[in-house]
């Protein structure tokens, strides 16, 4: 969808294009949203072709009756809610942590989740309708979010959070049957069009706050290795959900090394696609580690138009 | 803005003025949450929970919501809560007077269950307790207008231990004999069959989850029979045994009523075979 960025020299990515090519241009998107629909896909040809290679939501997933995988965000509300589930789901547990662990923690926000479509069809709206402002909510309210979550299962005794995630109720919803759950997703859409740029994904989501916590820890990273070619156009900054995460490594700011360690990075590859300099690439944690400044969280910045 | 110098107080309120706005906006989307988790913790009447399902309060906590319970039913009995369904929301249950549970022997769906929120240890299905089916309405049931539908008794995956044909007087025809279904919540296990095949129009024997369909006996409540048999004789001082104080030459035996002293006992001057003297009400019991 992003092909009609093209038509305006204004848009970020021309210069890429120019650069690369339309296709190299747009290869981490493509295959973003290929990895997205693919695994939405699976769960669906079971219940739509009785084609059952996935079974079950993201919450928990069993992929030929072999394969269990479990959200550890989850798994930790029904702990606190005081119960310990079966063997099952903690294998599919430690599967799933040590999975982003190695992919990126935020990995599952952009590669997986299906909210990530939404949201991002919203943002484009949103740039191709010209919409300007945005209400202000500083990006660390969703650890506050994650935070109201786990008590609310402590204090309520169970998932409360489920009740009204749209996460779950989407992807859940899309395989098992929306019910009134596409007003939720028109809201979350709504918010993020008309309220605020990058809103859900990027300031309140709880599950992409649990998963960063994650990706404090994770292998797969965005490296710069040509961080010296960058000519300032602005374009990783333009498509980044979370342009917090480029500055320090791209600018050396408190001498950061070529890497973006920050937590909320999600991996999704998108500064690679659109920078004609080829600055960014994907790279491990232990490039060009010189002396890791690891920020807690992504301290809210003047983020460029 | 005011204080430009003295930016460390600006900024200092500006973070406490954030940090408080934030606070509180996430603290009400909280109660929000709270509450309506609360509201949803009691299960409405027509959802039953699917076979070895934790009570309530457990389950809220236990179910991941991931709908391997509702795949893994041969029968596609079961559903997934949706958001505007007044349970918690991607929670597994049936409606027994659409499709019953059809307790299957191997239980797929608590196998299926990856938490234990459908409990492992249920290996028998006829000792599941899914809801108790209650005989709600004895106005239209038909045996208890006296026909012999007995369609609730037949159907019943556990004939003659969780529903029973009691027979009773017809007092309105003083000759026939109803048959009244009697459930006994020991045998139970709350599939729904007896509901879906009701053929009033609306059910006249409806399953609900136990909560709702179960009394409950204070605790302190002892069943005397129950403790004598289990104490193996009375608990009580035992009965001391009644003393008549009869009319002379009488004797009172129960269920017979008053007689004559047997003679050899007999008070002396009673002539011994004679009842004349007796109303017919005191000869032997007989009317």
């Amino acid at each position: 969808m992003n092909a009609t960025l093209k038509t305006s020299a204004t848009r970020p990515g021309v210069e890429a294009i120019a650069a690369k090519g339309w296709l190299a241009a747009h290869k981490w998107l493509f295959l973003r949203r290929s990895s997205q629909v693919g695994i939405l896909l699976l769960f669906l040809v079971g219940p739509w072709f009785g084609i059952w290679i996935v079974k079950g939501n993201l919450n928990f997933s069993y992929t030929l009756n072999f394969l269990p995988l479990t959200d550890p965000y989850v798994i930790l509300q029904s702990l606190l809610a005081r119960q310990v589930p079966e063997k099952l789901a903690l294998i599919g547990v430690t599967i799933v942590v040590l999975f982003y662990l190695l992919v990126g923690g935020r990995a599952y926000c952009s590669w997986v989740c299906p909210v990530n479509l939404l949201t991002d069809f919203a943002y484009w709206l949103r740039v191709r309708l010209g919409l300007k402002g945005s209400a202000h909510i500083s990006r660390p309210t969703r650890y506050w979010m994650l935070g109201m979550t786990l008590v609310a299962a402590a204090v309520t005794g169970s998932i409360a959070w489920e009740m009204v995630n749209p996460v779950s109720m989407m992807h859940r919803g899309l395989i098992f049957g929306l019910g009134l759950a596409w007003a939720v997703l028109l809201a979350v859409f709504l918010f993020d069009l008309f309220v605020m740029r990058h809103g859900w994904c990027g300031h309140l989501c709880p599950v992409g706050a649990f998963y960063s916590l994650i990706g404090r820890y994770t292998l797969t990273r965005i490296k710069l290795p040509a961080r010296e070619a960058c000519n300032d156009c602005m374009d990783c900054f333009a498509v980044c959900p979370e342009p917090q995460v480029i500055r320090p490594a791209l600018k050396a700011i408190d001498g950061t090394p070529p890497l973006i360690l920050e937590a909320n990075c999600t991996n999704c590859g998108r500064c690679i696609d659109v920078c004609s300099k080829d600055v960014f690439a994907f790279g491990t944690r232990f490039n060009k580690v010189v002396n890791s400044v690891e920020p807690v969280t992504g301290v809210p910045q003047a983020a460029p138009k | 803005m005011d204080n430009e110098n003295k930016p460390s107080a600006a900024a200092r309120r500006q973070f406490l003025a954030d940090t408080a706005r934030m606070a509180c906006g996430v603290g009400l989307l909280g109660l929000g949450v709270g509450l309506y988790a609360r509201h949803a913790k009691a299960l409405p009447p027509a959802a039953i929970r699917p076979p070895g399902a934790l009570p309530e309060t457990e389950f809220s906590a236990a179910c991941i919501r991931c709908g391997l319970c509702v795949r893994d039913c041969p029968f596609d009995i079961l559903h997934l809560a949706k958001p505007e369904e007044p349970m918690s929301t991607g929670t597994p249950y049936f409606v027994a007077r659409q499709l019953p549970c059809e307790m299957c022997e191997d239980i797929p769906c608590v196998k299926a269950c990856p938490t234990g929120a459908l409990d492992h240890s249920l290996k028998d299905i006829n000792k599941s307790k899914m809801g108790l089916a209650v005989l709600v309405d004895q106005e239209t049931c038909l045996n208890f207008l006296g026909l012999r539908c007995d369609i609730c008794y037949r159907v019943c995956p556990v004939i003659d231990k969780a529903i029973t044909l009691d027979r009773q007087v017809n007092v309105r025809t003083g000759r026939h004999t109803h048959f009244i279904p009697v459930v006994h919540s020991d045998h139970c296990t709350g599939c729904g069959k007896c509901e879906k095949a009701c053929p009033t129009e609306v059910a006249s024997i409806k399953v609900f989850p136990l909560y709702m369909a179960k009394g409950q006996l204070s605790s302190h409540y002892r069943l005397g029979w129950v403790e004598k048999e289990k104490a193996g004789g009375s608990l009580v001082a035992p009965d001391v045994e009644h003393r008549y104080n009869m009319p002379e030459g009488m004797k009172y035996e129960s269920g017979k009523g008053l007689s004559p002293s047997a003679p050899a006992d007999a008070a002396p001057g009673s002539a011994p075979g004679s009842t004349s003297g007796l109303p017919r009400a005191f000869q032997g019991g007989k009317l």
